[in-house]
């Protein structure tokens, strides 16, 4: 119905560096365009366009039935998302933030991760669930979670996050067109991230699923998502000059995991560091490493290793710095590869 | 201490914004205080007599499904079963009162409500059988999956009936819930939505008296569950809910009301569960014997039988038509219960998302294997047999 309003040449004036939020929101303007059933809901998505202002002009194009200002109640809604899915439309909801997400669990976990499921394929649920997740943003308490393990401990969701500009946009636009829910998780100290976007540009909208090679490299590979993305890339650059040729994959999807593309780098490298933001017992670094040793076990020089968060509750701002994995942390790791040579 | 004792109290007084008044007038939303009845009232002269045939007819079917049911899982046909005898009034009423194309968000409990909208009463069974969770499709039927997570289907219906409208279709949800489930966040969550929304819902809390073994003095201390409605800008309705008339009629004006506009009822129909929790529960333990006889004056089948036969609407003949059409209803599905389902394990992956991931490719490769395994395990015989 209002598909009109994204005419092309606005888009043209305004094609120049975009920050990850941008293209976030221009994911969510081009997905209702393109789709009537396509809903945004959450708190303060309406007026003010989200807390980090992702849905920034929604409501004003579409409408406040399009882009909703929900009551403050995160089991309210994604529980309305699941009546609204059942009846044909696609709600893409906002959880203000990661910890804030905790509440609609209930509603997530046993109905929105299980509805296909329960009634045998008759009642499939697309509902997006995007989450600003992760810290390194100088948040207080609750506002630096990194919870993607919860969620892919869930069969049923997929669970992505963009690394990028582009893939925020191509992976947002591909997770609201999936009939499966999606939990997309938008690493938030990356919102403001730029690159050389143009939206105007033809844009890859890939099926979620699909790991990729942001750097590619012989020593070792660093297997990594999210927020870790641009820290695995600057230690990448810094390990040439101690010799290393660091391989780096991007995971982009947690859920489904991207076996191949991982499996073959480490073949190809024969070491392997799984680098996260969250913390490391029962995190995804485990099951990743656990999975890479048992597709690459005669193929791999040392043990898979794992850099992660602290295994402490989320750290107060001022000490973050130390909880985070850094490039320091990540080139250690790599020089622990160094194992055979070394026993 | 009130604020006006507090020394110097006065200059702290907060003075109301000229803009302040309160949103919606309380007095019209609150539930009378005595459930509302119809049976045996002045007020039943108003029914159609059709109607009160067909609940009366359904109430006796819904007994005999629960009486059947209950006696499958002794049998081992079911996993197990919540009886819902002596709230057959709500079920059927909540049933009757939709039209098809509204939609019913049933609990765990509610499998009559199901079968009474219509609902293949083996497939209403399928859940609690134990062979897959939801027997039907629910877009079909317009019945969501029965729901075991207490009050987590009421934002759904709040959800579809706000989709709907959008939509701008004229279509209700009707969601039922028990007295214990109202303590849950999602009842507060639900109902708050509901009345921003003034989504076309409609509530019904069978207060059953209990949540398993917790009587509703230890869940509540509100005046009633009805009065919960009216601090989300709702009317609450307080109804008999055993008189089934009384439900049917309290029922269809809150769906009247939801259809044309007026935005979401919670409705508190005051029943007594006669069985126990489930087949798997001994109700000894909480209750005693005097309070279930009492509430057994007052069963939903004998105050409409006495109504009907008062009025001469129905003799012996139509009751014992009842009874036999029930006992046909109980005879079939004791049949149809007898079959064993026939599954087939790979079913297991096949719905979990629309494309399975590797993951769940390997691992349904795996079964498959353990399966033909399992298959040649009984296959060795024929060979030893020598074939
Ligand atoms: C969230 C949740 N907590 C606990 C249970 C376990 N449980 C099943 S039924 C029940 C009591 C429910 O009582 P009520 O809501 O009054 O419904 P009734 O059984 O009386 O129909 C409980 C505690 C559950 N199903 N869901």
């Amino acid at each position: 119905m209002t598909t009109a309003a994204a005419p092309a040449g606005e888009r043209t004036a305004k094609a120049k560096p975009a920050t990850m939020a941008q293209a976030l929101g221009r994911a969510l303007r081009d997905s209702m365009a393109e789709d009537p059933t396509v809903h945004v809901l959450g708190e303060d998505v309406g007026t003010l366009g989200g807390v980090f202002r992702i849905t920034d002009g929604l409501a004003k194009e579409f409408g406040e039935d399009r882009c909703t200002d929900t009551p403050l109640a995160e089991a309210g809604i994604l529980g309305t998302a699941v009546g609204m899915a059942m009846y044909g439309l696609r709600p893409v909801v906002e959880m203000q933030f990661d910890a804030f997400a905790y509440p609609a669990f209930e509603q997530l976990i046993s109905h929105v991760a299980k509805m296909r499921n329960r009634t045998a394929g008759a009642m499939p649920l697309p509902i997006t669930v995007r989450v600003p997740y992760g810290g390194g943003i100088g948040g207080v308490e609750h506002h630096s979670d990194s919870s993607e393990a919860y969620y892919i401990a869930t069969p049923g969701l997929h669970v992505v996050t963009p690394a990028t500009v582009e893939d925020a946009y191509g992976l947002l636009r591909a997770s609201i067109a999936s009939d499966d829910p999606v939990v997309f998780l938008e690493p938030k100290r990356l919102y403001w991230s730029k690159a050389d976007w143009s939206p105007e540009a033809p844009v890859a909208v890939e099926p979620i699923g699909r790991a990729v090679v942001r750097r590619p490299g012989r020593s070792a590979t660093l297997i990594t998502y999210g927020p870790s993305l641009p820290v695995c890339m600057e230690a990448a650059e810094a390990a040439v000059e101690e010799g290393w040729d660091l391989e780096v994959v991007d995971l982009r999807s947690l859920v489904p995991f991207d076996d191949e593309t991982v499996a073959a780098s480490v073949r190809r490298t024969g070491r392997a560091v799984v680098v996260h933001e969250s913390s490391g017992f029962g995190g995804p670094g485990g099951e990743i490493a656990a999975r890479v040793t048992e597709r690459c076990f005669h193929h791999l020089e040392a043990p898979v290793l794992r850099v992660s968060g602290f295994d402490i509750p989320y750290p107060p701002p001022m000490q973050e710095r130390h909880h985070l994995p850094g490039v320091d942390r990540v080139l250690d790791a790599v020089a622990r590869l160094q194992w055979e040579a070394e026993s | 201490m009130t604020v006006q004792e507090l020394p110097g109290a006065a200059a702290y007084r907060p003075t109301p914004p000229p803009a302040w008044k309160p949103l919606t007038d309380p007095a019209p939303l609150l539930p009378d205080p005595e459930p509302y009845r119809v049976l045996g009232t002045d007020a039943v002269a108003d029914v159609d007599p059709e109607l009160l045939l067909r609940l009366y007819t359904e109430l006796v079917r819904g007994r005999r499904y629960n009486a059947q049911a209950t006696a499958l899982t002794k049998q081992g046909r079911l996993a197990v079963y919540p009886s819902s005898t002596g709230q057959e009034a709500c079920e059927i009423a909540a049933a009757l009162v939709l039209e098809e194309r509204d939609w019913l968000f049933p609990s765990y409990r509610d499998t009559l409500a199901a079968v009474a909208r219509g609902l293949d009463p083996v497939e209403a069974l399928t859940l609690l059988r134990g062979d897959r969770h939801t027997g039907y499709d629910p877009r079909e039927h317009r019945i969501a999956p029965l729901c075991t997570p207490l009050a987590t289907q009421l934002p759904h219906a709040v959800g579809l009936a706000h989709a709907a409208r959008l939509k701008g279709d004229d279509v209700v949800a009707l969601a039922m819930v028990g007295d214990g489930g109202t303590s849950e966040g999602d009842f507060h969550e639900a109902l708050n939505f509901a009345a921003v929304w003034r989504a076309p819902v409609v509530f019904l809390v069978q207060n059953n008296g209990f949540a398993i073994s917790v009587p509703l003095a230890k869940q509540t201390a509100a005046p009633s569950l009805a009065h919960k409605a009216v601090g989300y800008g709702m009317p609450g309705r307080l109804v008999d809910g055993n008189d089934a008339a009384a439900v049917h009629q309290v029922l269809g004006e809150a769906v009247a009301r939801a259809r044309s506009g007026g935005g979401p009822t919670l409705v508190e129909a005051v029943t007594y569960r006669m069985d126990a929790h489930t087949n798997a529960d001994d109700a000894t333990r909480y209750r005693v014997d005097s309070e279930v006889e009492a509430w057994r004056a007052h069963d939903p089948i004998r105050l409409l039988e006495r109504e009907l036969t008062g009025r001469g609407l129905l003799g012996d003949d139509g009751i014992e038509e009842a009874r036999v059409a029930a006992e046909r209803m109980a005879a079939a599905l004791r049949e149809r219960m007898n079959a064993d389902p026939v599954l087939d394990p790979m079913d297991l992956f096949a719905h979990v998302y629309v494309e399975q991931t590797t993951q769940l490719r390997e691992q349904a490769a795996r079964l498959r294997v353990e399966l033909e395994a399992e298959q040649g395990r009984h296959g060795h015989n024929d060979l030893e047999e020598g074939r």
